[in-house]
């Protein structure tokens, strides 16, 4: 006999009783660690689209809708590529790479494609005007995509993917989608016609999955030449500097373009981050109604279970127990009913969250090994604190009025 | 070896002062069997209490070999009951979920005995009862009499200088109740002070000497 088996057996001959009690604190774990699972598979979601993305902040026309980030140089709308002059002449700071875009649609073999004109990054640097004045004789780096580690290095024209920016492109190259590859069995060095001119496939770009793999990036003044549009651009894609985001450059970017429509990626995403938001502070919702209904619940059966259990408490004492050890007692039944909801909470939660999260959030969720510790401390805390001052009260027990000897 | 000096009990009940003991004396020396007789409600289970360090009264003392009992904290005072003092309940009060082997483990437990010596030790007291078959039964397994004597059992686990009992034999046959009253005998023959409040006028009559307790005071 030792003081865990007399907890033991009274748990499992009045389970029935308790059940209500762990069912209330092992329903809001379940909840709560779910949400959590979700958020943070969520929140990774949104880092990674925003890695992938490369470029943060986006100058549109004033008309231009910016539903899907990779459309949104798909515009009818077209805007001055004196706008990239103004904006390398600037001297705004945290403007790492800028990359102008003209989108021309496409038939080839009978299929849609997106005729997409860049501007290389050498071109800008070739401009003697720009120079000394422009970005390039600024610091850059901090807005600069970080390779991800692990990652293969991609070749220099493919790191158009992720960096938006290439240093060169001539004016007869074009670089190709993985669909546009596919489609017209095309491969580096390949030669390919489109609006009566001939190309020369310089690159295959890796797959993305976004409507960038049914492209075909040609230079911009050739794109611009050949779809008969003059000096126009439909978007300027900017890798800025995170932090001077923060300090107010798209405001500053708006004042020097206030005929363009200027976004950052947290507005493209901003569903992804207000969904996140959401569950955090749901999270936060049902961590409350969890102390209060999960511990209300734990107090009322604990001061329920004193009350049953008085006489058995009595007779104890009459056989020597001390108060600490009553006291004991009742808490360490607590904290096994605290580790059980945890525990059960925490699995139930991790199924659910696997299960439901791809479904409503369409993310893939993994399940959290650690939250295990954070549910079970959450729980245990909750039934310690609900039941200390039932446990207390079994502790100051008279032993003659329990005994009802009197 | 127990004593108990000009004890006064008194509580309120419904606004009533009701008075349970009044200026009681009594010194019980040891290998005593004292029976405890008088009408219901005449302190009889107040004074077992009293004797057993589990209610203080209003006034006067007890002594157990002569250290004062109620100048020792609760605490300390349960410490004295785990190790020389017994009760027998009317109602056996045995720990529902636990067998009748662990129900005798329980004051070993206390006593701080370790689990295979209050097993082997629950399990000759169990066979001395005549219940060495039923060491795994819970109480609702058992009868009564099985009961009551799984309770005596518990009673001498740690071996106790005084048995105190209330009504031991309340609840019992007559047969049955032969059986309890020549298990205390055996337990008095064997050195053990038996204070054992009762009804029943052939169960006093098996003690060596009886006490009459009415509206609280004691007549020999």
């Amino acid at each position: 006999m030792q003081i865990r088996t007399l907890v033991w057996r009274e748990i499992f001959e009045r389970k029935n009783q308790l059940a209500t009690s762990l069912l209330a604190i092992l329903l809001g774990i379940t909840a709560i660690v779910s949400m959590k699972n979700i958020t943070f598979y969520s929140e990774k979601a949104v880092a990674r689209e925003l890695d992938a993305l490369g470029a943060n902040v986006l100058v549109l026309p004033k008309s231009a809708s910016v539903q899907d980030y990779y459309r949104a140089d798909m515009q009818d709308d077209e805007f001055p590529e004196e706008y990239v002059s103004r904006l390398a002449m600037s001297d705004i700071q945290g403007l790492d790479n800028l990359s102008p875009k003209l989108a021309v649609p496409i038939e080839l073999e009978g299929k849609n494609f997106t005729l997409t004109g860049i501007l290389p990054k050498q071109e800008f640097q070739a401009k003697a005007a720009w120079k000394g004045a422009g970005i390039f004789a600024r610091p850059q780096g901090c807005g600069v995509v970080v390779d991800l580690p692990g990652a293969p290095e991609a070749t220099a024209k493919e790191t158009l993917i992720r960096n938006r920016v290439i240093e060169t492109l001539e004016s007869d190259e074009v670089l190709i989608g993985a669909d546009v590859a596919a489609s017209l069995g095309a491969r580096q060095g390949s030669t390919l016609r489109a609006l009566g001119e001939e190309f020369s496939v310089t690159a295959v770009l890796p797959e993305t999955g976004t409507v960038d793999d049914s492209r075909i990036f040609a230079h911009l003044h050739t794109v611009q030449r050949l779809a008969g549009k003059g000096a126009v651009i439909n978007a300027i894609e900017i890798v800025g500097c995170c932090d001077e985001i923060s300090k107010g450059l798209v405001q500053k970017v708006n004042k020097l373009l206030p005929e363009a429509r200027v976004v950052t990626i947290t507005q493209v995403v901003d569903t992804q981050v207000k969904t996140n938001q959401m569950m955090g502070r749901l999270s936060m919702i049902f961590l409350v109604i969890i102390v209060l209904v999960g511990g209300a619940s734990i107090a009322n059966y604990m001061y329920a279970n004193v009350f049953e259990r008085r006489r058995e408490i009595g007779t104890l004492m009459a056989l020597g127990a001390g108060s600490s050890l009553i006291l004991k007692m009742f808490l360490l039944k607590a904290l096994l009913v605290g580790l059980a909801g945890g525990v059960g909470g925490c699995l139930a939660g991790t199924v659910l969250a696997v299960t439901l999260g791809p479904k409503l959030a369409r993310i893939p969720v993994l399940p959290m090994p650690m939250l295990i510790f954070w549910a079970t401390g959450i729980s245990v805390a909750i039934a310690l604190a609900a039941s200390y001052f039932p446990a207390r009260r079994a502790a100051r027990l008279d032993p003659c009025a329990t005994l009802q000897e009197l | 070896m127990l004593k108990m000096e000009s004890a006064c009990k008194s509580y309120n009940h419904r606004g009533r002062t009701v008075h349970a003991l009044r200026e009681a004396s009594v010194n019980i020396p040891e290998g005593d069997f004292v029976a405890v007789v008088g009408p219901s409600g005449s302190g009889k289970s107040t004074m077992l209490l009293v004797l057993g360090g589990m209610l203080s009264p209003s006034a006067g003392q007890v002594f157990l070999d002569g250290q004062p009992l109620y100048d020792l904290g609760p605490d300390q005072r349960a410490k004295v009951r785990r190790e020389s003092i017994g009760f027998v309940f009317q109602t056996f009060n045995l720990v529902p979920y636990l067998t009748a082997m662990e129900n005798i483990q329980v004051p070993l437990f206390l006593a701080g005995v370790d689990e295979t010596a209050q097993k082997e030790r629950a399990a000759v007291l169990l066979e001395r009862v005549g219940l060495g078959d039923r060491l795994d039964h819970k109480p609702s397994e058992l009868s009564v009499g099985q009961q009551q004597r799984v309770a005596l059992a518990r009673v001498l686990a740690n071996d106790p200088a005084i048995i105190l009992a209330d009504e031991p034999t309340g609840n019992l046959d007559p047969d049955t109740s032969n059986d309890i009253i020549e298990f205390l005998i055996q337990m008095n023959a064997e050195g053990r002070t038996i204070v054992m409040v009762t009804h029943d006028p052939r169960a006093a009559q098996r003690a060596k000497r009886t006490l009459r307790l009415i509206e609280g005071g004691l007549n020999a």
